[in-house]
């Protein structure tokens, strides 16, 4: 399920990244796929970038909304709200675990040798003060005299925006390297400290400071696509535990709004005790198996 | 003559209506947003290279 799963991350990637014409174009691609949504956090600044980033589109419907509603226009992010509200709902985080680029980046970064270590659970919380910060009230706050917003998450926070637009733009376009100051250097640093730290940890971004993950983390509970925990066949083994690259302890929090479903520990459970279901339907008829029973399990250990 | 009733068996797994519910308020809004063009604005402000927001400049 592991190869499959890496082999979805890099179409999907691809896909959301698919205009290669940008070494001779030296622009973005402008072309109307832009309309469609990128499941993952994928920055439409990117050269390659074939669709929009919702949390980009999302910051600027907030920080224009005002001069929008002036003009007639009601123009209040429901397009970016619905969409991603229909993904999370369908998926919830399995987007982060199958579907985004930065995500799929930081997990080939957690591969290069290294002492490994975990991350403290109470810094999960800071993504959605993140969210709704820096992604919907400071730039439906913050304005100018104009009564204009700006993006603060992809201006001050945001490194995959640097990673795959800032860096290949200043390498794309000479004439752009003199303009580079605090705001590219405080973001260069941000980047520089994740991706350290995703060497060191699995997934930090993702963990800490994600606002679509803090997104769809919110439809933990009522996505379709989940997994789901059988109590009669869990031994509380923990092998799930161990392998989930998000920390979490599935047979104690088979809800926990952390789970990006990558099915790893569906993978190692010897007990079958996780499946996956949809709307509460199982799928791949996890359940046919006959039940072990915990004192077999017991005994035979 | 005895009647013979056919008992239906319950299911193992009962429907979580929830996420469909959550889905149709999502797509309400969706439908919303198309209505009232935000596609248009959507794809104007992703087809511009905003410099200030990737940290140059």
């Amino acid at each position: 399920m592991e190869f499959v799963r890496k082999w979805v991350q890099i179409v999907v990637g691809f896909m959301v990244n698919g205009s290669w014409l940008f070494p001779w174009t030296r622009n973005i691609y402008q072309g109307p796929l832009k309309v469609l949504c990128a499941p993952g956090l994928n920055c439409y600044s990117c050269p390659a970038s074939t669709t929009y980033c919702p949390i980009g589109a999302l910051q600027h419907m907030m920080a224009g909304c005002r001069l929008a509603i002036a003009s007639g226009q009601y123009y209040l992010g429901w397009y970016v709200v619905g969409t991603i509200g229909l993904l999370g709902s369908f998926c919830g985080r399995m987007i982060c675990g199958w579907a985004c680029p930065f995500g799929f980046c930081q997990e080939l970064l957690h591969k290069i040798p290294s002492r490994k270590f975990g991350i403290p659970k109470g810094l999960r919380y800071l993504k959605y003060a993140i969210l709704l910060v820096f992604v919907i009230l400071l730039p439906l706050l913050a304005i100018d005299d104009f009564g204009a917003g700006s993006p603060w998450f992809c201006k001050y926070i945001c490194p995959a925006g640097t990673a795959e637009a800032g860096i290949p733009l200043l390498l794309l376009r000479p004439d752009l390297r003199g303009t580079v100051g605090f705001l590219f250097l405080n973001k260069f640093v941000i980047l520089s400290v994740f991706f350290i730290w995703a060497i060191l940890a699995s997934r930090p971004f993702c963990r800490v400071a994600c606002p679509l993950g803090a997104f769809y983390a919110l439809f933990g509970r009522v996505r379709a696509l989940k997994l789901r925990l059988d109590s009669h066949r869990c031994t509380n083994c923990n092998a799930c535990h161990r392998v989930c690259p998000m920390g979490v302890a599935f047979n104690l929090a088979p809800d926990d709004m952390e789970c990006i479903s990558c099915l790893a520990c569906m993978e190692v459970c010897k007990f079958d005790a996780i499946s996956l279901d949809f709307c509460g339907i199982p799928l791949g008829g996890v359940g046919d198996s006959p039940l072990p029973g915990k004192e077999e399990v017991a005994g035979s250990g | 003559m005895k009647r013979h009733r056919v008992r239906r068996r319950k299911p193992a797994y009962t429907i979580r209506k929830a996420p469909l519910l959550v889905s149709l308020f999502f797509l309400a809004l969706l439908l919303a947003g198309i209505a009232s063009g935000e596609p248009g604005r959507v794809l104007e402000q992703a087809c511009q290279v905003c410099l200030s927001c990737i940290g140059i400049g």
